[in-house]
């Protein structure tokens, strides 16, 4: 009995430590370049859950500011803890259930990388943590979909299984070596820093909340006006710096194709800043600061999946589309009437489906070269990568979609996800944390 | 003409406003004040329950014909009680005497500009 046990341990260590090992390799050593470049893009992309908070939360009303705010804040707590648990061992352990998600022993309380080094030079602590962030970020992102109407407590299970059940999963197929979007096709669906796993499975899902919950009271004829643009300004400034380690970190390399994916942010953000304040004049015949950050948000997002493959033109072209089809889908939203608040659906999931789709056709020749030589009969064409990059869309659409529905369904059997009409009329800020955002500030 | 003034909860804004345009009366001022009162409420400020000193309400303004005080009166009583029974810190209405009202675009003067 004992014997076999100990044969047991002994066969699934050899296992874990033989696919761990095209991993993490024992001779790797540290490369201190890349090492700093990686520890400051896990600082930046910290910063932009503040800068979200600081987005989402000037732009509620003043009884809501703080409650919003800690939407973004407790994420950092609840999964910063969920990862070190369970979240990165899911997300980047080895297949298990037919590669449902990943699950590697040695992530489980990060335990058993204490002297791990990657391949590329980075202790994996430091990758560990900067795929944390990643995690924190996509369940902060859902909350603006749902903005002003939910329950502290049931949001803080529904971010828990959220983050289990969807973005580990969603996570562990599309960035984990054994994942299958990661080897769908030639070269993989192409997801260099989040279009499908952050920004779609956001976007979709909290739209589906969106509807599940319905609206707040009074709309959409009741006019609902930001507390502070002021705030909101700052916070995409925030994010748009925070971007470049939420991009240019997805390298995990500190050369070339770093410098790539920092290049195409910088433009695409600002490609999609410009075309937002010139379709908003056209328009409505005046140019808007939220505008102006709605833009930065939509440009940021389409180039995430895609600052990896696209030259600088390419970047320009997705910051254009994505402010023009992001433009129309809130257009479309406010004649649907459906209440998604602060527009996660349509910046951040419309942005994201437009980046991953239409990178196909920006993608660098030399990238569709490598595809050419390895897939299997010698080409690759673009509409071949279309197909890859429709599908891994598609999927993370059901899936996130199918799954959140899942879980608000159950949820909102235990704990009622929606505030009631006294909480929500006294506000987010008084009904679940007892304070005030402001002082005098006069009520809006 | 009379000039309605309410002193409310913070809470209770809504509700009120709420009841008022359904009284089809929509011409109101809010301000945020402060002051004291009867109540005492106790929040939360690093782990201990303190009491404020000022306590934040709401102020709304209401300028009305005579024909229309008692509804004005009558609706932000209904609306601005705590559970609909009332509990100490609601609030107070006062009412006083409005010598002259004028409309800036028109010039109009008296019950015809409120």
């Amino acid at each position: 009995m004992k014997i076999i046990f100990k044969k047991g341990l002994l066969t699934a260590l050899l296992l874990f430590m033989g696919i761990a090992g095209l991993y993490a390799s024992d001779g790797a050593v540290v490369d201190t370049g890349v090492t700093a470049w990686m520890l400051t893009s896990t600082a930046l992309v910290l910063l932009m859950i503040p800068g979200l908070a600081m987005f989402y939360g000037g732009l509620v009303r003043s009884k809501n500011v703080l409650g919003t705010i800690m939407h973004s804040y407790v994420a950092m707590g609840i999964i910063s803890v969920l990862w070190v648990v369970a979240g990165y061992s899911m997300s980047f352990g080895n297949n298990v259930l037919g590669g449902f998600f990943g699950w590697n022993n040695d992530y489980f309380f990060l335990k058993g990388i204490d002297t791990s080094i990657l391949e590329a030079g980075v202790p994996e602590y430091v990758f560990s943590m900067f795929q944390g962030k990643f995690a924190i970020i996509t369940p902060a992102l859902i909350a603006g979909a749902f903005a002003e109407r939910v329950s502290f407590k049931a949001y803080c299970i529904f971010i828990t299984l959220w983050s289990l059940l969807v973005y580990n999963p969603l996570c562990h197929w599309v960035w984990a070596s054994g994942g299958f979007l990661f080897n769908l096709g030639a070269r993989g669906a192409i997801d260099f820093a989040g279009g499908t796993v952050v920004h779609i499975s956001a976007g979709v899902s909290g739209l589906v909340i969106a509807i599940y919950l319905g609206s707040r009271r009074g709309y959409p004829y009741r006019v609902i006006r930001p507390n502070n643009l002021v705030i909101t300004m700052l916070g995409a400034g925030l994010l748009w710096v925070g971007w470049f380690g939420f991009n240019a970190g997805s390298s995990i390399s500190s050369g070339l194709s770093t410098a790539r994916a920092l290049t195409a942010t910088q433009i695409a953000a600002a490609s999609g800043a410009l075309s937002w304040i010139i379709i908003e004049s056209l328009h409505q015949g005046k140019a808007t600061a939220l505008g102006f950050a709605s833009g930065i948000l939509a440009g940021l997002v389409a180039v995430t999946p895609a600052a990896g493959v696209v030259l600088p033109y390419g970047a320009l072209i997705l910051g254009v589309l994505a402010s023009i089809l992001c433009y129309t889908a809130i257009q479309v939203k406010n004649r649907l009437g459906y209440d998604d608040s602060l527009d996660a659906f349509g910046i951040h999931g419309v942005g994201g489906i437009v980046g991953a789709i239409f990178l196909s056709f920006l993608i660098r020749p030399s990238w569709m070269k490598e595809a050419a030589a390895a897939s299997s009969d010698g080409t690759w064409t673009v509409w071949n990568q279309l197909g890859v990059q429709a599908a891994a869309v598609g999927i993370a659409m059901a899936f996130a979609a199918l799954m959140t529905l899942i879980i608000i369904f159950l949820l909102d059997k235990l704990v009622k996800i929606k505030s009631s009409e006294d909480d929500e009329m006294a506000g987010l800020d008084r009904a679940y944390h007892g304070e005030r955002g402001y002082g005098m500030l006069n009520p809006s | 003409m009379k000039l309605i003034t309410a002193i409310i909860r913070e809470v209770q804004l809504d509700r009120v406003r709420e009841a008022l345009i359904a009284a089809e009366i929509t011409r109101i001022t809010v301000s945020r004040v402060s002051g004291h009162g009867q109540q005492r409420i106790e929040e939360m400020y690093r782990g201990q329950r303190i009491v404020p000193d000022l306590i934040p309400k709401i102020r709304i303004e209401i300028a009305v014909n005579e024909g229309f005080v008692d509804i004005t009166v009558d609706t932000i009583l209904k609306s601005a009680r705590t559970n609909g029974s009332g509990s100490v810190g609601d609030g107070k209405i006062f009412i006083t005497p409005l010598e002259e009202c004028i409309r800036i675009r028109t010039g109009e003067r008296g019950g015809t500009a409120i």
